[in-house]
Formats: structure tokens, sequence, C-alpha cells
């Protein structure tokens, strides 16, 4: 049992798939304005990849494996082309707002890349699992965005206001500057700061070192100009 | 006329740039900024690519998909939209496939600099982003020629840049939890500030 929720759990922070991966970022930066698309969002997308684990991995010992990828594909377009139906049926003003961002599931990362790296190698049952922690991985990401640029930005979760606005006699003056695309870049760099002082061994190693003043070679450094005017 | 694919060239490279604008492709972005001259091959690249299959798939979409287009055939009711998505997928990964076929054997020297990026294009979502806003903006041929270009062109540029100032980077001290990815992460986040101030340009 401890072996399925390890499978289930390890991609939502010890391996996220955005934070460590680098996997998935393309297709889901500009949908984190409002936390209702990326609530959408991040639904379609756990469906897509925890499915298209299962059927990738159903057929992989009858897949030849020099047209692997074109298989994958298929099968990833397939349930693609299924979510954006479902949802232009069910919720078209959200998926006006989404617009192409939902077909460029297709070439999310994470789905090629699951699919490649876990689904090829391993029975459909815990296929399904790996993909639905990794959906779960890519969500959370994007619901802690998607909270924190609506309620910046408008003083609003889902459309419920928490912070009373200035022009409804609140004292919130909404900061648009949250609303703005480029903000979730930054955000994401500062949840990856924050998730690595957690998780220490996420850290990258640097490829040049400051090198440090040994005695041997300089037995008496010249004073600082910062001692200099200490003493 | 030659205005208006001016227009839509410098729109594609600036204002809409599909790196620093609409966040496409981004994991090749960040994954292959690391060095300069790597950067520069995978732009030319994506060049190449997005300038061969955003007018291929303009002409599937106007000829075949979309709603109504079948009526050269006598199938005038017929609207195949809804494969789009499938069919745009393949056509990419033919072409790239295709063209990595016909530089091995008539350029070798332009496929041993591009070889290792081309597989790598057909999942990147800059392509396919190109083609799916190319149905969405509803292009003619000629435009479309002209937008595959400029998006392709102003990928490259920014990927050039980012590798620019990734390499002087890499030099610096910075926080623990900063190396790396989360650094690269904030420099997008500034360029794709200052490419916003390119958004009042009109011709």
């Amino acid at each position: 049992m401890s072996k399925y929720s390890e499978i289930l759990f390890r991609p939502v922070f010890k391996e996220n798939p955005i934070a460590l991966q680098m996997l998935g970022i393309c297709s889901a930066l500009a949908v984190t304005s409002k936390l209702y698309p990326t609530l959408i969002m991040c639904v379609a997308l756990t469906v897509t990849v925890s499915l298209s684990n299962f059927f990738i991995s159903m057929i992989r010992n009858i897949t030849p494996s020099n047209i692997r990828i074109i298989v994958q594909m298929t099968i990833i377009s397939s349930l693609v082309i299924l979510v954006d139906q479902a949802l232009k049926a069910y919720d078209y003003e959200t998926s006006k707002t989404l617009s192409v961002f939902v077909g460029l599931i297709i070439t999310n990362c994470i789905v090629m890349g699951r699919a490649e790296a876990f689904a090829m190698q391993n029975p459909p049952g815990v296929s399904f699992l790996d993909g639905f922690g990794n959906g779960l991985g890519y969500s959370v990401i994007l619901i802690i965005l998607g909270t924190i640029r609506e309620l910046f930005g408008t003083g609003t979760i889902l459309e419920y206001e928490i912070f009373p606005l200035v022009q409804n006699g609140g004292w919130y003056v909404p900061n648009n500057f949250f609303l703005l695309p480029p903000v979730s870049f930054i955000l994401i760099g500062l949840i990856i700061w924050a998730l690595r002082a957690w998780q220490k061994d996420q850290i990258e190693e640097p490829e040049f070192k400051m090198s440090q003043n040994s005695p041997e070679i300089v037995p008496n450094p010249p004073p600082t100009p910062s001692s200099k005017a200490a003493s | 006329m030659i205005e208006n694919y001016l227009n839509i060239f410098i729109n594609a490279i600036f204002i809409e740039n599909l790196a620093l604008s609409v966040f496409l492709g981004m994991c090749t972005f960040i994954a292959i900024s690391k060095k300069i001259e790597a950067a520069i091959g995978l732009g030319i690249a994506v060049i190449v690519v997005l300038a061969i299959t955003v007018p291929i798939n303009n002409l599937i979409y106007n000829y075949i998909l979309r709603d109504g287009a079948l009526a050269w055939a006598g199938l005038s009711d017929v609207d195949l939209s809804f494969v789009g998505l499938i069919s745009y997928i393949g056509v990419i990964a033919a072409c790239v496939q295709i063209l990595e076929m016909f530089l091995d054997k008539y350029v070798p020297v332009l496929y041993n600099a591009l070889g290792i990026f081309l597989p790598l294009i057909t999942v990147n979502c800059a392509i396919l982003g190109a083609s799916l806003f190319m149905v969405e903006k509803d292009l003619y041929f000629g435009e479309s020629v002209a937008y595959g270009l400029g998006a392709g062109v102003g990928w490259a540029l920014a990927i050039t840049i980012l590798a620019g100032i990734r390499e002087k980077l890499k030099y610096s001290d910075m926080p623990e939890g900063l190396q790396g990815l989360g650094s690269t992460f904030i420099i997008v986040g500034l360029m794709s500030f200052g490419f916003m101030s390119f958004g009042g340009i009109i011709l």
C-alpha cells in the first residue's frame, strides 16, 4: 500500500513536474490570472495525463519501439480532443478564456514525459496513479499561483470578495500588477526558492564557485575598504 | 498589401512574442538556454519549422477542415474542425521527419548543426501553438507565411537573449535555492516585462 501512496504523492513535492523536472511549464502560465479557469485547466490536464498513462501502458507490450512516439501522440491527441469537446459543450465561456491552451495539452511535456518515462515500463494501474500524481503536482503549483494572482490582483477568490475593494467602500486597492502574465514567472521562481529551502536535496550545484581566500597563499590579505573604514 | 504582411510579421516578433508574451515552448526555452551556440541552433531550427508548418496547416484548415471547406468535393455541409488538433500535430511530426531526412541527404552541414534539435521540436508547444493561433486569427495563406516566419524569429530572438544573460549570470553568487531554475524563471519574468513595452507599436 505504501508503494502506491509513494507513487501517487512523490510527484507532488519531492519530484514536482514544474518545480524540479522542468516539465509542463509551457501551456499553463497564461491561464493563472483567475482561479476558476486555473482549476478547469488542472482538471483537464490531470484527466488527460492519467488516462493517457493508463492507455499507453496497456498497449506498451505490443507497440513497436520505433514508432512509439507517433502512437503516444495519437492516443494523447484523441484524449485532448475529447476533453476539448466536453469543455466546449458544458462550459463554453471558460473554453473561450482558455482558448488554445487546452489544445496545447497535447504538447505539454508532462504528458509525453510521463508516458515515455513511466507508462512504457509499468503496468496500467500503477501508471494511472503516476499520471494522477503528476497531475496533482502540476495542479498544486497552478492553484497556488491562481490564488495569489486573483487575491492580490482583484481582491477576490473564485469571484467571492475577500478583500473589500475601495470602489465598494472597502480598503483594498487592487494591484493590477498581479494580473500581468510575467508575474507568474516571478512567482514560480519564488515558489521554487521556498520549495528548495524546505527540500534541500533539490538545490542545483553552481557551475562556478567563489574561491575562498586561503591563508597559505595569501598570508596577509590586504585590508578591505570596509575594515579600513572600521579602524 | 505589403504593409499588412509587414505588420503581421513585426507584430508576431515583438508584441505577441511566442515565448515572452504567450509563454509557449517554455520547456525547451528554459532547458536549452544554458549555452548561446545551442540556443542559436535551436532558434534557427524553430524558424525553419514554423515557416513551413504554419502555411501547410493553413492550407489544410482552409481547404479540408473548416466548416464548408469541402464544397469542392461536393460535401458542403461537412465540418471537420474537431479533428484539427490531431491533423496539425500529424503535419508537424511529418514535416519535422521529412526535414530531418532532407537535411541529412542534401545539406549535411546544416544537419550536423541542427540534428539534435529537430526531434525536440515536434513536442515544442510553440510550433503547435503558432498553428492554433493562426486558426484563431483566421489568416489567409500569404498572411500565415508572414505570421509563421515572424513567430519563429521572435522565439529565436528571445531564447538567444536569455542564453546571453544566463551565460553571464553563471558567475554570480546567488542564494542557494535560486541557483539554476529559480533564477531563470525570474529572469524570464523580467524579460517578459521588457517585451511588454513593445505593446504600443503600430505600423
